[in-house]
């Protein structure tokens, strides 16, 4: 997900676990969408164990970040287009 | 990508589309961070005993992975192709690229994650090189369809090596 460093990013959460960041979305945020690893966000497909949940808060997104040396990160970009294309692409909007 | 070929393989890999060309088995060894020191030995031991089997293999990891691998084979007599680890996911969730088996390294959460992307992503059963301190724990998160080769390997290659000499025949016979 080279492009993210291009992004204006906040991390919530460092050196986290996959199903922490999803209590961490679905309780958290506004709404959220489940994906499957692959799934294609800032144009790079996102790596984890499914389900992979992805949150909203209006054009906020909230999604998981692993790198192979850091672990997992709970990042927080804000990006309207972005977050119209999730919404519409993923499989099924969840809350 | 073709920097890290050989020149013999350059003409070969541009002319496929998939790695099944020729009915050659392949297999990708996917590179965690390599800060458990067997990481690197124990791919150059896997890629020789795949290549004793006709299996051709591909290395997929990130920089520091990959450099160290090419650094400890400089005149490539075991290493072939080498590629970026966002670039393999993405050609094997695009169906660019398919390999018959996945061999993922594991010694944190993150070798665990991008194992479950490729079990995803492709539908195969991945083989899953658990080592390092945590190997146990590790080896406890996975609960997707995995076959599992777990030693607690630091320094010593040795305990990873005998169990993937013990399984690696039937792997190759049966995924």
């Amino acid at each position: 997900m080279g492009c993210l460093e291009s992004l204006k990013y906040e991390i919530i959460l460092r050196d986290t676990s996959f199903s922490e960041c999803r209590e961490y979305i679905r309780s958290a945020c506004k709404e959220y969408v489940d994906v499957d690893p692959g799934f294609k966000i800032f144009d790079k497909h996102i790596i984890g164990i499914p389900p992979i949940s992805i949150g909203f808060d209006g054009d906020v997104i909230t999604f998981p970040f692993t790198k192979p040396c850091y672990g997992t990160f709970l990042m927080r970009v804000e990006d309207h287009d972005e977050a119209e294309r999730i919404r519409k692409s993923a499989p099924s909007k969840k809350k | 990508m073709e920097n890290h070929l050989r020149d013999s393989e350059k003409g070969s890999v541009q002319k496929m589309t998939s790695e099944q060309v020729n009915n050659e088995k392949s297999a990708v060894l996917v590179l965690g961070c390599p800060q458990v020191p067997v990481q690197t030995g124990i791919a150059l031991y896997l890629i020789s005993a795949l290549r004793k089997k006709g299996v051709r293999t591909v290395i997929a990891g990130n920089r520091a992975a990959r450099t160290l691998v090419e650094v400890s084979d400089p005149e490539r007599h075991y290493v072939g192709e080498v590629m970026d680890i966002d670039r393999y996911i993405g050609e094997i969730a695009e169906k660019k690229r398919a390999f018959d088996y996945h061999f993922i390294f594991i010694h944190n959460d993150a070798g665990v994650s991008y194992a479950a992307t490729v079990q995803a992503i492709t539908g195969k059963t991945v083989v899953a090189l658990i080592y390092g301190e945590h190997f146990q724990e590790m080896a406890g998160m996975i609960t997707f369809p995995c076959e599992k080769i777990a030693a607690k390997a630091v320094h010593n290659p040795m305990p990873l090596k005998n169990k993937l000499d013990e399984v690696l025949p039937w792997v190759v016979s049966n995924l």
